[in-house]
C-alpha cells in the first residue's frame, strides 16, 4: 500500500498505524462526537499483542480477576476458535469503567483502529456513561478497584483454606450469580476502600446477625400465620404453625445466602458478596445487548462516514471500513446455516439508524405509530432512547414497521400442547404489534430467565429452605435444576426444596438432597 | 481526555493459572483423552500436542434456566412464504427453543456438543506420564559405541587422484621450478654477462676460442633452463584424510514383549508406556532411531508396531525364543559398531522353567556386551519367578547397562530409568 494519494491535509494513508496516527485519529473522533454531544468517560486506550487480547477475551474483558476455572475454560475454547481463524472482531473489549478501558490489538490495521476507537471509545463508552441501568447498578469509578480486592481477597482465602475449597465454593456461587442481584431495588453503589475497610467488621458483624436468627425463638407474628394454622383445631395457639421466614419472598438468592446461610464462614459469606457484586456488574450488560451494540455500531458508522466527507480518510480506507462493517450488520435468515439468532449489531443498527430516518424524514405511517418523535430533532431522541432504556423496553418502544419488514421478521407459536407449530403473526398491518410484543419478551430478562425466589427459611423446624419457581406459559425447568439444587445445597448447608407453581397449583416439586429411592 | 498506553511489553498468559486449574479439575477426563490417544498413536509420534474434547454436559456450568416445553413464541427473521396462521410440523432436533435472543442452540443435529481444546506437547506428555514426572532427560555417559569418519587432515605426498589437492599441487610445483631453475638462471646471466664482455671488447682482442665456449654453455643452459618441467609427480599434493573415531548418532531400539495369554492388554499398555519413555530419552540423544519390535510366546517374531502392541496371541511362553532373534537380527542388521543398540523387554514374568537359564547365557554370552542398555520391566504383581532371578544374576554381571523392575502399575516405571536419566554426575 502506498502513502501517496493526497486528500486534503495530506494525512498519511498507510495501512499501518502509529501513535501518531492513532493520535491524530483519536482526537479527530473525539470532536466529531462531540458535535453529536456523545458524553464520554476518559479513554484509556490500550495497544495489546493478540496472545493479551486472548487473555482479556478469557476474563470478560476484566483488567484484573480472581482465578477459576472457568475463565480457563473460557480462554481454551477462545484460543481455539482463534487458531481456527474464527475469532472475530475485537470490539468489544471495553471496559465499562471510568477512564473506560480499550484495548487495541497491535496487528489491526489503520482503519480497524480508528473503527475500535469509534465503536468502542466513544459509542460504547458513552452508552456506558448515559443508560439509566448501567448508572444504577454500576460504578464506573470503583469497579477496577472491587477487582484488585476482589482478586486479593479470594487468593488469601485460597491461601488460608486451600485452593479446592474457595474452587468449590466459587462454583455453586457462579450457578446461582443470575439471582444475585435486586432487580427492583437500586443497590448501593461499590465503594472498593469501604469494602476493604469494612470488610472484617462485616465479617463479625454478619455472623452475629445470622447467629440471632438462627438462635433467637421467633416471636410469634400473627399476621404470618396461615389460615390453615387458625383453624387447626389440633393446634389452636398455633404452636406448629410455620413461622415464616423471609417474611417476603427474596428475589436475590446470594444476597439471601450471604445474610441467612446458617452455616458459612464469614469467609465465605464474603466470596458470596464478591460474586453477587461481579454478577451486578454484568447485569445492565446482559439487558442492554441491542441498545448497546446498536448504539456504538450506529456511531462507529456516523463517524467513519463523516471522516471521509471531511477528507481523512480515504477511499481505500472508506471501502475497507465499509466491508467490515457489512460483515458485523449482517443478518442471515432463519433458515441460513449461518443462523444464530437475531443479530444484535444488525438489530441495533437498524433501528437507531429507523429512529434517525422517523425523525429526519418522517413517512405517514411513522406519524401515526411515532407521533412523538415523527419530525422531532433526532439528536435529541437519540440520547432520550439511549439514556432511559433497555432492550426490553427499547424495542417495545422503537420497533418500527419499516424494520419488521426489513428484517422480514414473523413469530412462532411453539405450544407444547399443540403438536404442529403456528405462524401467529408476521410483518404486516395486522401483526406489528404482536411480533413487537413477541421480540420485546424475548429480550425481557424477566421471561428469559425462570423466575425463582427464595420462599421460605425453616428456621424452627429442619432448617430447610424452600424456594418457589413461578411457572411462566407453562415452560418447564432444564435438568439443570438439579446440579443448581446440588449447590444451593451446599451453601445452605440442610435440605434444598424447590417448587414449580403455575398459578396456585404445584407442577413439580424438586430437592435436594434426593429423596431416597425406595 | 484521552490517553494510549502500550502494554505490548506487559507479560502475557495472565490466563496460565486459569488455564492450568481447568486442565487440573478436568484431569481425569483428559487423563482418559490422553490415554486413547497414546493407544493410539504410534510411539514414534509423541512430539504433538492433542486436541482433547470433553462432552459439554459434564463441563456445563449449571444455572437455573427453561427447559424444553411449554407454550413459547420466537420471534426470527427472514420470512419469505409464511403468513399469519400457517401451520407447520415441529421441526426435529430443536425443541421448544429457549426463547433467549442468542439462540445458543445448535442446529447441528443430534450428537453430543462437545468442548474442545488443544493440549500443548508438554502438557500432553505431563498426562502421559502422569505423576511420573519426567526427568530432565539428560544423558549421562553412557557406553556409547564410537564410529570413524574420515575427517580431512592436512596435505599428503601419498593419496588417490581424486583427492589431489591442484592449489597445493602447483604452488609445489611453481616452487620447485624456481628453486630448479635459479642456479640455472645464475649461470646463465653470468654467461651472458661474460659473453657481452667478451663481445664488447676490441675485434682483435676478442678470444674467439672463449666466445666459442660462452656460446656454447649458453645454449647448454637455456636447455637445460627449458628442460625444468612444469610439474612433475614429485609435485603432487593429496588431501590428507585420517579417521577420527566420533560418537554414533544412530541408535536402534528393540521393543521385546511377550505376548502370551497370560499377557492383558492393560499389561501392554503399561509397557508401551515403558516403550514409549525409552523412546523418547534415546530421541533426545540421536540422530536417527529405528525401532524393532520383537513379540514372543513360544516362537518370537519380528513385527510392526500395530501388531506388536494389538494383536492378540496364546500360549506358552519361552523368552529365549526372542533372545535368539535379537541376537539374530543384530548380528545381520545392526553391526555394534555402527549402531547404539538399546534393549527395553516387559513381560509377566512367565518363562518355561528351564528356559530361563537358557536366557541368561544368551544375554551374558552373546548380547549384553554389545549393547548400550538393557532394560528389563516385569509386569506383575505377583512372586517372582526363575527369570527375574536369572535376570538378577545378568544385572549383578552387567550393572552399567542391565536394570530391571517390577512394575506393578503404570507409576511404577520411572525408576527403572532413574539411572538411566540421572544428570551426568561430574566426570
Amino acid at each position: 500500500m502506498t502513502d501517496t494519494a493526497s486528500v486534503s491535509g495530506g494525512e498519511r494513508k498507510s495501512a499501518d498505524w502509529t501513535f501518531e496516527t492513532l493520535e491524530y485519529y483519536e482526537q479527530a473522533i473525539a470532536r466529531i462526537a462531540k458535535e453529536y454531544r456523545l458524553d464520554i468517560y476518559p479513554n484509556q486506550i490500550e495497544i495489546i499483542t493478540s496472545e493479551q487480547m486472548m487473555d482479556a477475551y478469557a476474563s470478560v474483558g476484566m483488567p484484573v480477576g480472581y482465578h477459576h476455572w472457568s475463565f480457563g475454560k473460557q480462554f481454551l475454547s477462545v484460543e481455539q476458535s482463534y487458531r481456527r481463524g474464527k475469532m472475530g472482531l475485537a470490539y468489544e473489549l471495553v471496559i465499562n469503567s471510568d477512564p473506560c478501558i480499550a484495548y487495541l490489538m497491535e496487528e489491526n490495521t489503520l482503519m480497524m483502529q480508528i473503527l475500535v476507537m469509534a465503536h468502542a471509545c466513544y459509542g460504547h463508552n458513552s452508552f456506558f456513561k448515559g443508560n439509566y441501568l448501567f448508572r444504577a447498578w454500576t460504578d464506573a469509578s470503583a469497579i477496577v478497584d472491587y477487582l484488585v480486592f476482589a482478586r486479593r481477597y479470594i487468593s488469601e482465602c485460597e491461601e488460608k483454606h486451600g485452593v479446592e475449597t474457595v474452587e468449590q465454593l466459587l462454583d455453586a456461587c457462579h450457578a446461582l450469580q443470575n439471582y444475585g442481584v435486586d432487580r427492583y431495588k437500586r443497590p448501593s453503589p461499590m465503594s472498593p476502600e469501604a469494602e476493604s475497610k469494612r470488610q472484617e467488621e462485616r465479617e463479625a458483624y454478619l455472623q452475629t446477625q445470622v447467629n440471632a436468627l438462627w438462635t433467637t425463638i421467633p416471636t410469634h407474628d400473627t399476621e404470618h400465620l396461615s389460615d390453615r394454622a387458625v383453624t387447626d383445631s389440633e393446634d389452636p395457639l398455633a404452636l406448629r404453625a410455620p413461622f415464616h421466614y423471609p417474611p417476603e419472598p427474596q428475589e436475590n438468592l446470594l444476597y439471601f445466602i450471604e445474610k441467612n446461610a446458617p452455616l458459612l464462614a464469614p469467609w465465605q459469606r464474603e466470596v458470596v458478596r464478591i460474586v453477587r457484586k461481579m454478577a451486578q456488574y454484568f447485569y445492565p450488560q446482559r439487558q442492554t445487548q441491542v441498545m448497546n451494540e446498536g448504539w456504538a455500531t450506529f456511531w462507529h458508522y456516523t463517524i467513519m462516514n463523516q471522516l471521509f466527507d471531511e477528507g481523512l480518510i480515504d477511499e481505500g480506507v472508506i471501502l475497507e471500513f465499509l466491508q467490515s462493517h457489512t460483515s458485523v450488520v449482517a443478518q442471515p435468515t432463519f433458515d441460513s446455516p449461518y443462523y444464530n439468532g437475531i443479530n444484535p449489531y444488525a438489530l441495533g443498527f437498524a433501528m437507531f439508524s429507523d429512529i434517525k430516518r422517523i425523525c429526519e424524514h418522517p413517512t405517514d405511517e411513522d406519524r401515526e405509530w411515532f407521533p412523538d418523535i415523527a419530525g422531532s430533532n433526532w439528536l435529541d431522541t437519540f440520547h432520550f432512547a439511549m439514556a432511559n432504556f433497555k432492550d426490553e423496553s427499547f424495542v417495545q418502544q422503537f420497533l418500527s414497521p419499516k424494520v419488521m419488514r426489513d428484517f422480514k421478521m414473523f413469530a412462532i407459536i411453539d405450544d407444547d400442547q399443540d403438536d404442529m407449530i403456528e405462524v401467529g403473526a408476521i410483518h404486516n398491518e395486522q401483526g406489528y404489534r404482536r411480533v413487537r410484543e413477541a421480540l420485546s419478551a424475548q429480550y425481557a430478562l424477566g421471561q428469559r430467565e425462570p423466575n425463582i425466589q427464595v420462599w421460605s427459611a425453616d428456621v424452627r423446624g429442619d432448617r430447610s429452605l424452600t424456594l418457589r419457581h413461578l411457572v411462566h406459559k407453562r415452560r418447564p425447568l432444564d435438568q439443570s435444576v438439579y446440579p443448581v439444587l446440588r449447590y444451593l445445597h451446599q451453601l445452605w448447608g440442610f435440605p434444598v426444596k424447590l417448587d414449580s407453581f403455575d398459578g396456585d397449583d404445584v407442577v413439580h416439586r424438586y430437592q435436594w438432597p434426593l429423596p431416597d429411592a425406595s | 481526555m484521552s490517553y494510549f498506553i502500550d502494554r505490548r511489553e506487559n507479560a502475557k498468559h495472565k490466563s496460565a493459572v486459569n488455564r492450568q486449574r481447568f486442565l487440573q479439575r478436568y484431569r481425569k477426563h483428559i487423563k482418559r483423552a490422553v490415554e486413547d490417544s497414546v493407544n493410539r498413536r504410534s510411539i514414534t509420534d509423541m512430539k504433538r500436542g492433542e486436541k482433547i474434547s470433553i462432552p459439554d454436559r459434564d463441563i456445563s456450568e449449571p444455572v437455573f434456566r427453561h427447559g424444553r416445553g411449554g407454550d413459547n413464541t420466537i420471534v426470527s427473521p427472514g420470512n419469505k412464504e409464511f403468513n399469519e396462521g400457517d401451520r407447520f410440523n415441529r421441526p426435529s432436533g430443536k425443541g421448544g427453543g429457549d426463547g433467549s435472543g442468542e439462540g445458543s442452540a445448535s442446529n447441528q443435529g443430534e450428537g453430543v456438543d462437545e468442548f474442545a481444546f488443544s493440549l500443548t506437547r508438554e502438557e500432553f506428555l505431563e498426562f502421559v506420564f502422569d505423576g511420573l514426572e519426567l526427568p530432565n532427560l539428560e544423558r549421562k555417559q553412557l557406553l556409547d559405541i564410537e564410529e570413524v569418519k574420515p575427517v580431512r587432515s592436512g596435505i599428503s605426498r601419498d593419496g588417490i587422484p581424486a583427492r589431489m589437492n591442484v592449489v597445493r599441487s602447483m604452488r609445489e610445483a611453481y616452487a620447485r621450478r624456481i628453486a630448479m631453475r635459479a642456479p640455472i638462471r645464475r649461470a646463465l646471466k653470468e654467461a651472458e654477462e661474460a659473453l657481452a664482455e667478451e663481445e664488447g671488447k676490441e675485434p682483435a682482442l676478442r678470444n674467439k676460442l672463449r666466445l666459442e665456449e660462452l656460446r656454447a654453455e649458453i645454449d647448454q643452459l637455456k636447455r637445460r633452463l627449458e628442460a625444468v618441467p612444469y610439474i612433475d609427480t614429485f609435485d603432487l599434493r593429496y588431501n590428507n584424510m585420517t579417521n577420527q573415531p566420533v560418537p554414533s548418532n544412530k541408535a536402534v531400539m528393540f521393543c521385546v514383549m511377550d505376548v502370551s495369554g497370560s499377557m492383558t492388554q492393560a499389561h501392554k499398555d503399561i509397557a508401551k508406556r515403558f516403550f514409549l519413555l525409552l523412546y523418547l530419552f534415546l530421541e533426545r540423544n540421536y540422530e536417527k532411531i529405528e525401532l524393532v519390535f520383537i513379540r514372543h510366546h513360544t516362537a518370537a517374531k519380528e513385527v510392526d508396531e500395530e501388531e506388536f502392541f494389538y494383536s492378540r496371541e496364546t500360549g506358552g511362553t519361552i523368552v529365549s525364543s526372542a533372545l535368539n532373534l535379537l541376537d539374530e537380527v543384530i548380528e545381520t542388521r545392526y553391526p555394534p559398531g555402527q549402531w547404539n543398540l538399546y534393549v527395553a523387554q516387559a513381560s509377566d514374568g512367565d518363562n518355561w522353567d528351564d528356559d530361563s537359564t537358557t536366557c541368561r547365557q544368551i544375554l551374558s554370552d552373546k548380547i549384553m556386551h554389545r549393547l548400550q542398555y538393557y532394560a528389563y520391566v516385569e509386569i506383575t504383581p505377583h512372586a517372582h519367578q526363575a527369570l527375574w532371578d536369572e535376570y538378577e544374576r545378568v544385572a549383578a554381571d552387567f550393572p552399567d547397562r542391565f536394570a530391571m523392575q517390577q512394575i506393578v502399575e503404570a507409576g511404577d516405571i520411572y525408576s527403572v530409568f532413574r539411572e538411566l536419566f540421572r544428570r551426568r554426575e561430574a566426570a
